[in-house]
């Protein structure tokens, strides 16, 4: 039984740190942008109205929430009933 | 011109019936708050949704609403650095933090530190962190509550931060968790529809294109204000700014405390995604303020009324909806910093009663009435001193306390407990030492930086020319923490492992 626990331990960790690479991948991308090309960050967009930093900035505004809705359907759908039958396990019956 | 600070009839009404409301609700709860668990934890019975508003409350500061609206109506782009990094954290406490903080601990997230470990040291450096964070981030929240009320209401200082101190002291003593956290979800709705409502109103002026508006901003004051400015002078400023404000949120005590208030943790993961999502929606929209100010009330008239850009929101309330929407959203800018002023005392009050007067004085084996008291005391206590800070600190620049308080719980509370939930070899030793260098070189990094050494104590050069010090201290807690632990093992704490994982990921057993 300890082995399906660290099993399971295992994986969700993977899945967690896969996700936080890709968020600090995309937010520390964002602020090496805007630190080294200050020119391109601010270069003017759709009609000279926007520039590409700010539609990026908003995009990863959206990405946040948007990660943690797959993380959160991952956990439904493998991760619970995992547990639930580990703990089931450990516990006995509810 | 403005009638800002003048008295406003509806900001006195809208806000004493906020304060009649939570006060009604607090007494509500106090009938329900009769144990320790009830005082710090509500009981556990707080639902995902009403957990997720709470800690879009707990967390949306008029730092957020007012600071931020204010620096993009100022500088455009660079506004939306912070508003970005104040959001990004949200995802690491998901993925790394929520659910695991849930099933290990029970009323702060050194419970979860100290958990396989010997508890005094842990419990001792974990309790000067959490209180540094609290307090800088309680003086700012004091400082700005008493300059905001003067500023809109045109009430004395002194007597705004009499007020909030007096007031929060009720919410957290008498109601404990449960009526923190309504005030926070009242707060948290009224937050959001006061500045939806301002946003739609921007809106309708560009035809409900927010291109339209960005548009006329780039005629209004040039394309300079799409594109990043002194914000980030150099990268490595950026880079660590970014690191304290992501790592930062993932080590607020005030917010990982609210993960126990739900009843597992799977509630705790839902509520996290009730709370990113609030709080992304919101720094979208208060872009659309930060900018509509700038077009619509224009950026002299901003600077006129307050250097820092902070009543830009205020400001535009009242060329959009008259004084009638500028009293109600003054209102709602005080509510914001009376909830999240009770959250931190309740922070506060739980690692001296929890941490440090149950675990460390008395082992662990503190009797329920005791420590409830101890708490209670803590409370008074806490407020009178925050209540002082803000007298202390009347006139002075406090705002980079804010981001002091984010780099301390970047750097020793966030390595820390990262490393105490995933590596086995993790010790004591290693855990006090992590969060004291985290604490101390961040303390003293912003001292002899231009903020503080020449901003504050007037020096005429900077010791370190850095302003954020993450990239430094949230590494030196790493490399410390590792390395103490490594040198000398501890043997409990490996034993303790096994145990430790089977609790954090299948919960706590059955009694």
């Amino acid at each position: 039984m300890d082995e399906d626990v660290e099993k399971l331990v295992a994986r969700r960790w993977r899945v967690g740190s896969v996700l936080t690479a890709v968020m600090v991948t995309a937010y520390f991308g964002f602020i090496l942008l805007v630190a080294y090309d200050k020119d391109t960050t601010g270069a003017l967009i759709a009609g000279d109205r926007v520039s590409i930093g700010i539609v990026l900035g908003a995009a990863l505004i959206v990405l946040a929430p948007i990660l943690i809705a797959i993380y959160a359907r991952w956990a439904n759908r493998s991760y619970d009933p995992q547990v639930e039958a580990l703990r089931k396990k450990r516990d006995g019956a509810p | 011109m403005t009638s800002l600070g003048e008295p406003n009839v509806i900001a006195i009404v809208s806000f004493i019936g906020f304060v009649l409301i939570t006060l009604g609700i607090t007494y509500w709860a106090a009938r329900r708050t009769r144990t320790s668990a009830e005082f710090f934890a509500a009981g556990g019975s707080v639902s995902a949704a009403q957990n997720g508003f709470a800690l879009a409350g707990d967390y949306m500061s008029a730092a957020s609403f007012l600071g931020i609206a204010g620096l993009v109506s100022k500088d455009g782009f660079d506004g939306l650095i912070y508003s970005i990094g104040f959001l990004v954290g949200w995802p690491l406490i998901t993925f790394l933090i929520a659910e695991p903080l849930r099933n290990l601990g029970t009323y702060t997230f050194v419970d979860v530190v100290a958990f396989r470990l010997r508890q005094r040291p842990v419990r001792i450096a974990a309790a000067i962190s959490t209180l540094t964070v609290v307090s800088f981030y309680l003086i700012a929240q004091m400082v700005g509550a008493g300059g905001l009320v003067h500023l809109m209401f045109g009430l004395p200082y002194e007597l705004a931060v009499v007020v909030v101190g007096v007031v929060m002291l009720i919410y957290v003593l008498f109601g404990g968790m449960i009526a923190t956290t309504w005030v926070q979800i009242i707060k948290a709705g009224l937050l959001l529809l006061g500045a939806t409502l301002l946003a739609v109103l921007v809106l309708a002026q560009f035809n409900f294109n927010p291109l339209a508006l960005f548009g006329e901003a780039v005629k209004h004051d040039g394309a300079a204000v799409m594109a990043p400015g002194k914000l980030v002078a150099n990268p490595l400023e950026a880079i660590s700014l970014g690191l304290a404000l992501m790592l930062g949120t993932a080590g607020l005590p005030h917010i990982l405390m609210r993960f126990y208030t739900v009843k597992d943790a799977k509630t705790a993961r839902r509520s996290v995604a009730y709370a990113t999502s609030l709080i992304g929606f919101f720094y979208l929209v208060t872009f659309v303020l930060g900018f509509g100010a700038m077009v619509l009330v224009g950026r002299k008239t901003i600077i006129a009324v307050d250097k820092g850009g902070n009543m830009a929101a205020p400001l535009l309330a009242e060329v959009l909806g008259g004084t009638g929407f500028l009293g109600f959203i003054s209102a709602v800018a005080f509510a914001t910093i009376l909830a999240v002023v009770a959250g931190l005392t309740l922070s506060g009050a739980a690692a001296l009663a929890h941490d440090l007067w149950g675990h460390v004085l008395r082992d662990g084996k503190v009797e329920e009435r005791e420590q409830l008291r101890v708490a209670k005391i803590a409370t008074i206590g806490l407020a009178v001193v925050a209540i002082g800070l803000g007298l202390l600190f009347k006139g002075q620049n406090v705002a980079f306390m804010v981001g002091l308080a984010f780099s301390i719980a970047a750097s020793a509370n966030f390595p820390a407990l990262l490393m105490s939930m995933t590596w086995s070899r993790f010790t004591s030793l290693g855990a006090m030492t992590s969060m004291l260098t985290g604490t101390i070189v961040s303390l003293v990094l912003i001292l002899l930086s231009p903020t503080v050494w020449v901003d504050l104590f007037k020096n005429a050069e900077p010791i370190i020319s850095l302003k954020n010090p993450g990239i430094f201290s949230v590494p030196a807690a790493f490399i410390v923490g590792i390395a103490v632990s490594l040198l000398k093992p501890e043997p409990a704490s490996v034993q303790g492992f096994r145990a430790a994982q089977d609790r954090m990921h299948l919960g706590p057993r059955p009694r």
